[in-house]
């Protein structure tokens, strides 16, 4: 399996990266290396084997419905880029 | 020399005060101040507050107000461990002038500890990287050899534990990263078992495997940080509720009639047949003290190397995801958010990340999720399983942390997969979430080699007990690197 420029160009848009030409290429060459080499998963028989997501048993976790200690406004702001009114601000969403 | 001890060295000195918090902290400053410009450990150091924290615990020293462990001893934490009011990088540009407004859950756990907070260490950027060459800060020398890299991720942690920069340190562990930069350096580093230690707080790489861990100068210390570490949190949501012991209750120089097994498979292509003699001869030492060593299999060791790194690049994807220059971080200029979101990751992030989150994005896509994200979470079964049946034999099992001693700056950073492939003997045990030590084990040519003790979940215990035999008959880890001013300046700062 081959991975061309396009491929990555099409990954590159769903991970939110604007990649330079050289990048492109770059990444083409090393996607194809490593998952070249990813390719020997293949000799293994999986059919029957349950996945683990987790190595250890994980439950789902419920806390009392009970108002604790949270963030204020002016803290969860402070590392914002840009702020107003208490809310964060974004540039315009759509150009159209 | 005083800063050259271990935390339970130190901890007599302060209750006999023969030394007070605030002269042992100076000394780690001063320390940092004629080492630090040319090792590079540390992306911050806070003084002032350094300082005035060990003032408080010498004041209890003076009301004779009892000392608990850890109490006056000055630490440093990985930058990729949240602490309030205090930049937290992990190493990327991407958070170059991030300050948490919380503290991880183990910061809190140290101070509440008595811990002197000395700084900030370096890593390869988001814990992504095996040599600390990836740090958008520049690189971390390893003590032993400044031309060689430390190990990574958490290299600024292990030099500074072995350039007595600080008592101990905090690192993270996803595929070998307290570990390898252990044995790199000559120190005591654990990854302790997934769950163990609260990840609360911990800037998130791959979450199914990351866990953080103490790299220390000594077996004991290591025990001591753990003690103060481990533990259920509710704040992290596969914190597990075990029965913690107290980890010194295991420090016995005894391990007669335990049953040790070496995987072969840890002993391959790509071992540097100097380090297999070095760890040859440390069983030897192990067998002369009444252990059962014999051989062992885990048939699917190969298959660790793509299982990880389809796996962790897959959860790195969706966990940098975050990063988006909406709420904290850098933002680029854009006319729309979207045009935003692609500058600002795409100058945020530097070439090892952009490249595992491609991988990591590519693995999760659609058409490709059974072949690559699906097919390696399965054969992450099967490594767990070729464990869980080593140890219905094994108490513990044992292999060299790292196929070489460290490398060259610059030797493995062109090829990512040959840097990948060092990780061989590391990344199996996060992906059977067991934990591992890594202890000195002898020098070739000069440079450290580290053993690894792998144990059975939520057994550190026994861990900590064959490594402090070992350790107890053992000299390795009484010997440092040389830093006098000829050998500082023989490199240009």
């Amino acid at each position: 399996m081959t991975i061309s420029r396009e491929d990555v160009e099409y990954v590159a848009a769903l991970a939110r990266l604007e990649l330079t030409e050289p990048e492109i290429n770059e990444y083409t060459e090393q996607l194809n290396s490593i998952l070249g080499y990813a390719a020997m998963l293949e000799r293994l028989d999986t059919d029957n084997v349950v996945p683990t997501a987790h190595a250890v048993p994980l439950h789902n976790v419920m806390r009392g419905d009970q108002v604790g200690i949270s963030l204020n406004h002016e803290k969860a702001l402070k590392n914002a880029p840009d702020g107003e009114e208490g809310f964060f601000r974004v540039p315009r969403i759509s150009l159209t | 020399m005083m800063i050259g001890q271990s935390v339970s060295e130190l901890h007599e000195r302060l209750v006999r005060k023969d030394v007070s918090s605030v002269e042992l902290t100076k000394a780690y400053i001063d320390r940092i101040h004629s080492v630090d410009p040319t090792l590079k450990a540390y992306l911050t150091v806070i003084e002032d507050q350094a300082i005035s924290q060990a003032a408080e615990v010498d004041r209890k020293i003076a009301n004779n107000d009892g000392l608990s462990a850890l109490e006056g001893i000055p630490m440093a934490l990985k930058d990729n461990l949240c602490t309030e009011g205090i930049r937290t990088s992990c190493a990327s540009k991407m958070l170059e002038n991030f300050i948490p407004p919380y503290n991880a859950t183990v910061t809190d756990r140290l101070r509440g500890a008595g811990t002197i907070l000395l700084g900030k260490v370096n890593m390869d950027e988001f814990a992504m990287g095996s040599s600390t060459e990836n740090s958008y800060f520049g690189k971390t020398r390893n003590p032993w050899d400044l031309g060689r890299v430390p190990g990574g991720s958490s290299g600024g942690a292990a030099v500074a534990v072995a350039a007595d920069e600080a008592a101990f340190a905090l690192g993270s562990d996803t595929g070998g990263s307290v570990r390898q930069p252990a044995a790199f350096c000559g120190v005591v580093g654990l990854k302790p078992t997934y769950g163990a230690v609260s990840r609360y707080g911990l800037i998130a790489f791959a979450s199914s495997l990351d866990q953080i861990g103490p790299l220390t100068k000594t077996v004991r210390d290591n025990a001591l940080v753990l003690n103060a570490i481990a533990g259920y949190d509710p704040r992290d949501s596969t914190s597990v509720a075990y029965d913690k012991p107290d980890y010194t209750k295991f420090l016995v120089n005894d391990i007669k009639g335990l049953k040790i097994g070496i995987p072969r498979e840890y002993y391959g292509a790509g071992i540097d047949p100097d380090v297999a003699k070095g760890i040859q001869t440390g069983i030897q030492t192990l067998i002369d003290l009444g252990a059962e060593v014999s051989e062992c299999s885990l048939p699917h060791t190969e298959y660790a190397i793509p299982a990880y790194y389809l796996i962790a690049t897959a959860e790195a994807s969706s966990n940098l995801a975050r990063y988006d220059g909406v709420r904290y971080g850098l933002r680029a200029e854009a006319e729309d958010v979207l045009g935003m979101f692609k500058k600002t990751r795409a100058e945020g992030f530097g070439q090892e990340v952009k490249r595992r989150i491609m991988l990591g994005t590519y693995a999760l896509s659609s058409g490709y999720y059974d072949a690559y994200y699906l097919k390696a979470q399965k054969v992450r079964t099967l490594i767990k399983q070729d464990f869980d049946k080593a140890f219905e034999t094994f108490d513990v099992l044992l292999s060299p942390t790292a196929p070489t001693t460290a490398f060259k700056f610059g030797e493995k950073s062109a090829d990512p997969l040959t840097m990948y492939l060092s990780d061989i003997t590391t990344v199996p045990i996060n992906l059977a979430g067991i934990p591992a030590i890594s202890v000195p084990a002898g020098f070739v040519k000069g440079m450290p080699i580290g053993m690894q003790l792998m144990g059975k979940a939520f057994d550190e215990g026994t861990l900590y007990r064959v490594a402090y035999t070992f350790e107890q008959n053992t000299q390795y880890h009484t010997l440092k690197p040389s830093l006098s001013g000829e050998v500082l300046a023989s490199v240009s700062r």
